[in-house]
């Protein structure tokens, strides 16, 4: 004891008498192995990868369980140096999640949708690289020192700002959701999609980072007698357009460049994009070049001629923007199958574009009997919210749904309720009740019930 | 801890706080001084494109339907097709209006539940609208390259192929009010909604109510079977560890479920209710499962052994396969269907294996 207190104690030159030479080359050895490995994982099916996880003991334990007994090369070997990576990426083995198109959704891929795997994300933050994208004429990756922001119209002196004086300004630092107004919209009629990802994957959270539009709409001296709107623009080749109502923008908006601790992602807006909490995304405009104050809505493409919700009848919903609070369960959910009979921890995601969520219900009888989920903290307004119960599946056939209702008392709707006062030809705000169907075989379905 | 420090720490208790506070107070106040600058106006020219729906914005100029024909046919129609109609890239912009709906102001088909596809003039309310679009936006790979002369015209030849304008019209700032007087939609949008207002009211609530609440219990849709894995194979789309793994659909349903029992848990069978399978008190089905059958077994496709309803085909009429059929799974071997070896399962029953082999010789039914 008293000797290994010792040696701990000892100093130890660094770095080069830290390791042999023989120590020293090992990473690269390991490397090489590591490379060849994942080479041929990368031929090998993912289906192969899920056999080579670790089968259940009980069934054939004998000795003990070999991942147990056999000391793998990780335990007995040297890892890899630091900034192998320098860019951190997920393991090997979880290239199955993935930002990934829905086929037949639209005809071109660079006015289209990527859907975020909700299925395999925790918490309430999406991570950078798989928040969902949707664009309407391609996305690029803007120099920010060429970007500049203009802020115009009803305003005493319209000016123009760099990203630098964008981010001398102070800067303020908010969790939101953003949904695509189109998310679920394939389900409007029927059931259309195998999985939560192409269900409800055009959803995301983030921190975002950024200045209060309100900060930049004073710095030009906003005309506030006259000014009643403002329009935000895209530096892309859409020039996306969308109206924003000055008490909104005054709120709650901000012309935001951070996201999750860094700089936006090229396809989510880089080097700026607006932040219109509770709103649907397509009036978070990315690449922002410009804000325009008004008097007037301005009915842009993207508001007049998409984004229009169509209700029985023949009327289109103009200006529809907010999006209604909305649940889904996340795991276990369709596409899936359970491994057994026994325990499981019902998870999903809730949001209001209205403010914070209040509760979130959960049935496993398809919507005759609830329980009340437990909310993860944070709890913030117009971001995600992580619940959580305990369910224990019989090995009978259930029907998965969550419901959730936010702090305005709203409280999310079935889908025949909906169908009842929208149709079914809307595209926009489908915030139904979701329903997983879980067969006695294990395997969860997606399905509609009323 | 040194003299020099204290004094600083009572420096920051006594005055820096309140020094602060002034320094935020004035800054609130004032300008950010030194950040950004007065926009010139060639800037605001160049970038105030947009056209709004009382014709602010709108450039002074005209186009004729018969020169936004020969811009249409060079620049457009290779996406939206020579008449606006082509479904091949985007969804069609001429179509779906009539006569008269250019009088209602209200297209009538959108009424209508059958009506295959919403075209862009059948949405369209404000003619500004359109102008802004292909003023901005089009042609779609190269945005922003058509003079203010082909927006207008290819604005009017839209609006003639809709009927909305005759064939020698010439669109300008002009006219283009009165154009909107003839928009087949100018009448088809509402603003009655909740979804706008930050204190907007809702038009659908979900019920509150906790046991026993009104459903009907019915599957009123589910994805049907054909388009299983239209969505590429789901086994591909999630990890491969997890309370759940994502099913493999490029195998059929029977098959997928019982995929996973390779790396799964042995399900410890409870008791059957009431089994359809039943055959001599045990349940074949059940059993199958159980001695991890369906892991290389399936209804109707091959796996790694043949499907139960080949193997009932081949032994049609046999009167000696059930027996035949009981001794191999309890002994397992290879050759009648391939190289591949079946497991044997000596912890299987007598009964057990009668019903599993007069299962599936029934077809597993």
């Amino acid at each position: 004891m008293s000797s290994e207190v010792k040696k701990s104690g000892r100093l130890i030159k660094a770095p080069e008498n830290f390791l042999t030479t023989q120590d020293a080359k090992a990473p690269a050895l390991m490397r090489r192995k590591f490379l060849a490995a994942s080479a041929s994982t990368a031929a090998a099916s993912l289906a192969a990868l899920g056999l080579a996880a670790p089968k259940s003991a009980l069934a054939s334990v004998g000795e003990g369980d070999p991942n147990i007994l056999n000391l793998p090369a990780h335990t007995t070997g040297l890892g890899m140096p630091v900034a192998a990576n320098p860019y951190g990426m997920p393991s090997q083995y979880e290239k199955g999640l993935q930002r990934r198109e829905s086929p037949g959704l639209t005809r071109v891929s660079a006015a289209s949708v990527a859907f975020t795997p909700l299925q395999g994300t925790f918490g309430i933050i999406t991570p950078s690289g798989l928040h969902f994208e949707r664009h309407h004429q391609g996305w690029w990756d803007i120099d920010p020192s060429k970007h500049r922001l203009m802020v115009m119209g009803l305003v005493k002196n319209p000016k123009v700002y760099t990203m630098d004086d964008i981010m001398r300004l102070p800067s303020v630092s908010r969790i939101h959701f953003i949904e695509c107004g189109a998310n679920t919209a394939m389900e409007w009629g029927n059931v259309a999609v195998p999985t939560v990802q192409y269900s409800h994957g055009m959803v995301s959270c983030s921190e975002f980072t950024g200045v209060p539009l309100s900060v930049l709409l004073e710095d030009c001296g906003i005309d506030r007698k006259a000014a009643r709107y403002v329009l935000a623009e895209g530096a892309d080749g859409s020039s996306m357009t969308r109206t924003i109502a000055l008490d909104r923008a005054l709120d709650d908006v901000i012309v935001a460049y951070g996201m999750n601790g860094e700089m936006l992602r090229p396809e989510n807006g880089y080097p700026l994009r607006l932040v219109v909490p509770g709103i649907q995304g397509v009036s978070w405009v990315k690449w922002l070049r410009r804000i325009e104050v008004g008097d007037m809505k301005w009915a842009a493409k993207d508001e007049s001629i998409h984004y229009v919700d169509l209700m029985p009848g023949g009327l289109h919903r103009q200006y529809t923007g907010i999006q209604e609070a909305k649940s889904v369960i996340t795991t276990p959910s369709g596409g899936q199958t359970l491994l057994d009979k026994g325990f499981y921890n019902i998870s999903g995601l809730a949001w209001s574009g209205r403010g914070k969520i209040k509760r979130v219900d959960v049935s496993v009888d398809g919507g005759r009997n609830w329980r009340t989920a437990r909310l993860e903290t944070p709890i913030l307004s117009k971001a995600f919210t992580r619940f959580n119960i305990d369910w224990v599946w019989n090995g009978g056939p259930a029907i998965l749904q969550s419901r959730a209702q936010d702090e305005t008392g709203y409280l999310q709707p079935k889908i025949n309720q909906l169908r009842a006062v929208r149709g079914t030809r809307s595209i926009y705000h489908q915030n139904a009740i979701q329903s997983w169907r879980v067969a006695e075989s294990g395997e969860v379905s997606n399905v509609q019930i009323y | 801890m040194s003299r020099f420090i204290k004094s600083l720490r009572l420096l920051a208790s006594a005055g820096l706080l309140a020094v602060c506070a002034s320094v935020f107070a004035q800054s609130a106040n004032q300008k950010f001084s030194g950040i950004g600058r007065t926009a010139t106006p060639a800037e605001i020219k160049a970038w105030d494109i947009d056209v709004r729906p009382d014709f602010k914005g709108l450039p002074a100029g005209a186009g004729s339907v018969a020169k936004g024909q020969d811009v249409w046919e060079a620049k457009c129609a290779s996406c939206h097709g020579v008449f606006g109609e082509s479904t091949e890239v985007f969804t069609p912009i001429i179509g779906g209006t009539t006569r008269k709906d250019i009088e209602t102001g209200r297209v009538a088909n959108l009424a209508r539940e059958d009506f295959p596809q919403r075209t862009t003039m059948m949405k369209v309310a404000t003619v500004s609208t359109l102008w802004d679009y292909i003023n901005r936006a089009m042609p779609w790979n190269n945005p922003k390259t058509l003079t203010v002369e082909e927006v207008y015209a290819v604005t009017a030849y839209i609006l003639n192929l809709a009927e909305v304008v005759p064939e020698n019209f010439v669109l300008s700032d002009k006219n283009i009010a009165e154009v909107q007087k003839r928009m087949p939609n100018r009448n088809g949008m509402t603003e009655k909604h909740g979804l706008w207002d930050l204190k907007g009211k809702p038009d659908v609530v979900g019920t509150l109510c906790m046991t026993n609440c009104a459903t009907e219990l019915k599957i009123t849709s589910f994805l049907p079977e054909s388009a299983r894995d239209a969505h590429g194979n789901l086994k591909e789309q999630h990890r491969p560890i997890g309370p759940a793994r994502a099913i493999d659909t490029s195998r059929p349903a029977a098959a997928a479920a019982a995929a996973p029992a390779a790396d799964r848990p042995v399900v410890v069978a409870a008791a059957p209710a009431a089994p359809a399978a039943a055959a001599g008190g045990v349940n074949a089905a059940d059993i199958s499962k159980k001695a991890n059958c369906t892991a290389c077994h399936a209804q109707a496709a091959k796996m790694v052994g043949p499907s139960w309803t080949e193997i009932a085909k081949k032994y049609k009429g046999d009167a000696k396969a059930p027996a035949m059929l009981a001794k191999k799974i309890k002994s397992g071997g290879a050759g009648n269907w391939g190289a591949v070896p079946m497991p044997p399962h000596p912890n299987l029953k007598d009964n057990e294996l009668t019903a599993l082999s007069q299962w599936i010789l029934e077809g597993a039914k």
